[in-house]
């Protein structure tokens, strides 16, 4: 019975993901759009709500090319890697007190960040697979981003953790009963926000992409639905990090007079649109800039954030 | 840092604002009466076509899309054939700034999309409109020294009766 519930509650929360994160590129496109003072895709369905669809007909019937100097396995594998991992991170953000795959586990923010992690690998090995300049270039790119921005995304979640001496996300979602983190954590919201638009190598930190210099980067060599896999992969992880903030730092599913399922989808869809605000509105920085910013001001705003959280506890903790 | 907030909000602002684009086929966008689209020939005011193959469009199109081949009918000449291929005119208007006889112009009318290649070669029949288009009163053997049934040589306007360059009078 209990087995039972649990597949039920893994399948519907794959497919709201799958269908949240297509459907996402027609949200992303439409208000673009606004952004720009045009319309965005408005045909397909009503207010072009069926243009997602559209897209993954077409994609579907492309052309699924694997180029012939490339390192065949790997550059199947690797598209399937990055959607894998990001699914998997969804397994641990609690949607409510009791609706979650995997809400209480007990290192579910460490679950989360070797997830996001091994993301990485499917965009190296795409660049490396492709057999392709460019597509090596976007795949580097990618590595080196990493490496700078994952040491302090997990830096950034201390100060939280050790507000709700918990790793597991409901516990801190339960700890924020009184008060949001993002209050206390400020900082730490800051640069989790800055990491994660790195982690999911969206714009204004898409280097790995770079269309106007590298093609399209890490996926140059893709196309059908390998290349469709990449790009849901990409939304998906959108939604990912933005669930992780609403969890972390918003208080998830807490909020007063409507329904908790609300809460959270109306404080993550919040999130996104912010998402989509910053590609909007911000150029995308040159290549050493991103990495000074992350060595060199982030990270020591992290630690900054970690000892000033820590000697405030003790302060103030009512057994010290 | 700040002005990357500032860029933010400024850009969210944009969501209030009017759209700059119009749904294109219920609402079409005003067209200027000089808007560079499809090509026409015109006739002049008395109905004759115009243009008098003088090849000038040909040589001038830097795509080299227009073809055409002279022929005469009692002294003034005719294009036996006039080929325009739309699948490479580039819509540059140089054709109608090399033409002297105004008979080549371009139109605001833009929607001439084929599902076929073939079909975006015009030929004369295609081209050929009834009108003047954009000079009501222009017609070049009116005013150029050619004989022509109905105007002898110097019957032109604003033209002298021809010397006589063998006689002795001043
Ligand atoms: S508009 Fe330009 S490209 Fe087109 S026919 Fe005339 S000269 Fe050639
Ligand atoms: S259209 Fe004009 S430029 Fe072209 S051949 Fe005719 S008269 Fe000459």
């Amino acid at each position: 019975m209990t087995l039972g519930f649990g597949i039920l509650e893994i399948v519907v929360s794959l497919a709201a993901m799958l269908s949240a994160a297509a459907g996402l590129t027609w949200v992303e496109r439409r208000l673009l759009g606004f952004w720009q003072d045009r319309a965005g895709p408005n045909r397909v369905g009503p207010f072009g709500t069926l243009q997602a669809v559209a897209d993954g007909v077409k994609l579907l019937f492309k052309q699924d090319w694997i180029p012939p100097f490339a390192d065949r396995g790997v550059f199947i594998l690797a598209p399937a890697a990055g959607m894998a991992t990001v699914l998997l991170g969804f397994a641990v953000i609690p949607v409510t007190a009791g609706w979650s795959v995997a809400g209480h586990l007990n290192v579910g923010i460490l679950f989360f960040l070797a997830m996001t992690s091994l993301g990485v690998y499917s965009v190296v090995l795409g660049g490396w697979a492709s057999n392709n300049k460019f597509a090596l270039l976007g795949g580097m790119r990618a590595a080196a981003q990493m490496v700078s921005y994952e040491v302090f995304m997990g830096l950034s979640l201390l100060g939280t953790v050790m507000l709700a001496h918990s790793f597991s996300l409901v516990d801190i979602v339960m700890a924020q009963g009184r008060m949001w983190f993002i209050v206390p954590q400020f900082l730490g919201f800051v640069t989790f926000l800055l990491a994660g638009i790195a982690e999911t190598h969206r714009l204004p930190f898409d280097l790995p992409e770079g269309e106007n210099e590298l093609g399209a980067g890490f996926h140059t060599e893709y196309s059908g639905m390998k290349f469709g896999m990449f790009f849901i992969a990409e939304y998906a992880g959108i939604v990912l990090i933005a669930s992780m903030i609403t969890t972390l730092f918003l208080g998830g599913w807490l909020g007063p007079v409507l329904p908790p399922v609300v809460w959270f989808l109306l404080k993550t869809g919040l999130t996104i649109c912010f998402f989509i605000l910053l590609r909007a509105a911000l150029p995308r920085p040159r290549y050493d800039q991103l990495m000074m910013f992350g060595w060199k001001v982030l990270l020591p705003v992290c630690l900054l954030n970690v000892a000033v959280t820590g000697a405030a506890i003790l302060l103030f903790s009512p057994t010290g | 840092m700040l002005s990357n907030v500032r860029t933010l909000w400024l850009t969210f602002l944009h969501l209030f604002h009017r759209s700059e684009t119009v749904g294109y086929p219920e609402t079409k966008p005003y067209m200027a009466p000089r808007y560079r689209a499809r090509i026409i020939l015109s006739r002049d005011p008395d109905g004759a076509e115009r243009c008098v193959s003088c090849n000038l469009c040909a040589a001038v199109c830097p795509v080299d899309c227009i073809s055409l081949q002279k022929t005469e009918d009692q002294g003034r000449w005719y294009p036996e054939y006039f080929r325009i291929n739309f699948s490479r005119c580039i819509f540059c208007g140089l054709c109608e700034e090399a033409c002297p006889t105004y008979a080549i112009q371009l139109t605001p009318d833009y929607e001439m999309s084929e599902y076929e290649r073939p079909n975006l070669v015009y030929e004369k029949e295609d081209l050929l409109i009834s009108g003047t288009g954009k000079y009501p009163d222009y017609n070049f053997y009116r005013v150029a020294g050619m004989a022509v049934p109905g105007k002898d040589k110097g019957e032109a306007e604003r033209e002298d009766p021809p010397v006589d360059i063998h006689g002795l009078l001043p």
